[in-house]
């Protein structure tokens, strides 16, 4: 049986960590908040964007752009990697960088060359201690409120890289925010960029007959570019919000776990304290029996 | 003239103007257009600079915009810029230095200057101050 002194100490342990993880808990709560309203400040952006492209896909045809054509031969295989600069969230960053070593293994399997572009302390280490080539690291971005020139200056050096043959393929690498409590690590390719789902259109009200200037392909040619920068900003946010909603329910599970671990301690303390009594007890009725004896 | 063509700016971060106006003249990069209620469906990718608009009331307003496109349609703009800001939410100061600094950037140019990105921010530090001052113009008027 443990001293009693020993238990109260655990007790007090135990409630300042989870003083800390109910703290953490709120905090995530409130930074999730904002990430969660970013993403919805960015939906209508990206949702009329979106329309518009697959409008102008079905009009500009295929090889409007050099970013369209997928390459003959995949040497090299860029991804951009998301993942949190901090801990304490759960299964969050191992899911990322499981999928990530999937992916690497397989393609090296395949005889390709793979590099990462890291968002986020976590895979950053991860990439170095693996070995892989870096072509730069982002810190302090994801979970933070980071303006939307990160995203669209990656963007514009990816495809840059692309361009100039450095790479062949790109892929984004990131967290999706399904809900609270689910969070899935996507990979997405972005260039050459995936053939463009061309919409139906609803009620024929949009787009037949728009005057385009310059010409549609002119256009499209203009608007790839910012569909790249668009996937990498919403990548970004996803994993931010995602990482969010990861430690809140991480925090969540630690704050219930301390609460499970006080109530056993609690009882393993009350029954010291009795068993020290009824010792006591005992002492005090032995002593009175002998000298009656 | 009834106020009927809905005008929406939205970038990546916040939609920045949602609401009716009588008419609308954006910087095209082909040059600058207007547009009045029943323009024809009309797509274009703007360049960095000034959008006006008169509001419901008449009252003239002006947006800075950097890069992206327009989609017009008979009774509707929708501009999705990089950035976008009112007139009233332009940092001046910040424009001011970010326009000396792109300008002594240019001045000192040596081989290793990015020099259209240099030219990039001068431009945007420019129509930023542009759209700030077109205030004290209209308040002369």
């Amino acid at each position: 049986m443990p001293s009693l002194k020993d238990v109260k100490a655990k007790i007090g342990g135990v409630k300042k960590t989870r003083q800390i993880t109910k703290a953490m808990n709120m905090v995530a709560a409130s930074r999730l908040r904002g990430a969660q309203l970013r993403m919805e400040a960015f939906r209508p952006y990206a949702g009329k964007f979106g329309e518009v492209l697959s409008n102008l896909a079905a009009r500009a045809g295929e090889d409007a752009s050099p970013l369209l054509v997928p390459r003959a031969e995949v040497k090299t295989v860029h991804v951009v990697l998301c993942t949190s600069d901090r801990g304490l969230c759960g299964g969050f960053n191992a899911n990322l960088m499981n999928k990530a070593e999937d992916f690497a293994v397989e393609r090296k399997a395949a005889g390709q060359e793979v590099k990462f572009t890291c968002f986020g302390k976590k895979g950053r280490d991860w990439a170095r201690n693996n070995g892989f080539e870096r072509v730069t690291d982002h810190l302090g971005i994801v979970g933070t409120r980071f303006p939307y020139t990160v995203a669209s200056k990656t963007g514009q050096s990816l495809i840059d890289g692309f361009l100039a043959g450095k790479w062949d393929e790109v892929y984004v690498l990131f967290s999706r925010f399904e809900s609270m409590a689910r969070q899935k690590a996507t990979l997405q390719q972005i260039l050459p960029v995936p053939p463009i789902e061309i919409q139906e259109e609803e009620g024929g009200e949009f787009m037949a007959e728009h005057i385009c200037e310059p010409s549609a392909e002119e256009l499209m040619a203009k608007l790839l570019p910012m569909s790249v920068y668009i996937q990498v900003y919403s990548g970004l946010l996803e994993t931010s919000t995602s990482e969010h909603a990861a430690r809140m329910q991480a925090m969540d599970n630690a704050t219930k776990a301390c609460n499970d671990m006080l109530d056993e301690l609690t009882l393993v303390y009350n029954k010291a304290r009795q068993a020290a009594i009824t010792k006591e007890l005992m002492d005090i009725v032995g002593g009175a029996e002998a000298l009656k004896g | 003239m009834a106020a009927d063509i809905f005008l929406e700016i939205v970038t990546p971060e916040k939609l920045v103007v949602s609401e009716e106006t009588q008419t609308v003249v954006a910087p095209g990069s082909e040059g600058e257009f207007g547009v009045l209620p029943g323009h024809t469906p009309f797509l274009t990718t703007l360049k960095v600079g000034t959008l006006r608009y008169k509001d419901a009331s008449g009252t003239e307003r002006y947006v800075f915009i950097n890069q992206g496109f327009a989609e017009v349609l008979p009774d509707r703009v929708t501009i999705l810029a990089q950035s976008g800001e009112r007139r009233r939410d332009i940092d001046l100061e910040r424009a001011k230095e970010s326009l000396e600094r792109a300008q002594q950037r240019l001045a000192s140019a040596t081989a290793d200057t990015d020099y259209e990105r240099a030219v990039g921010s001068l431009l945007r530090a420019q129509a930023r101050l542009s759209v700030a001052e077109s205030r004290t113009t209209a308040r002369m008027q």
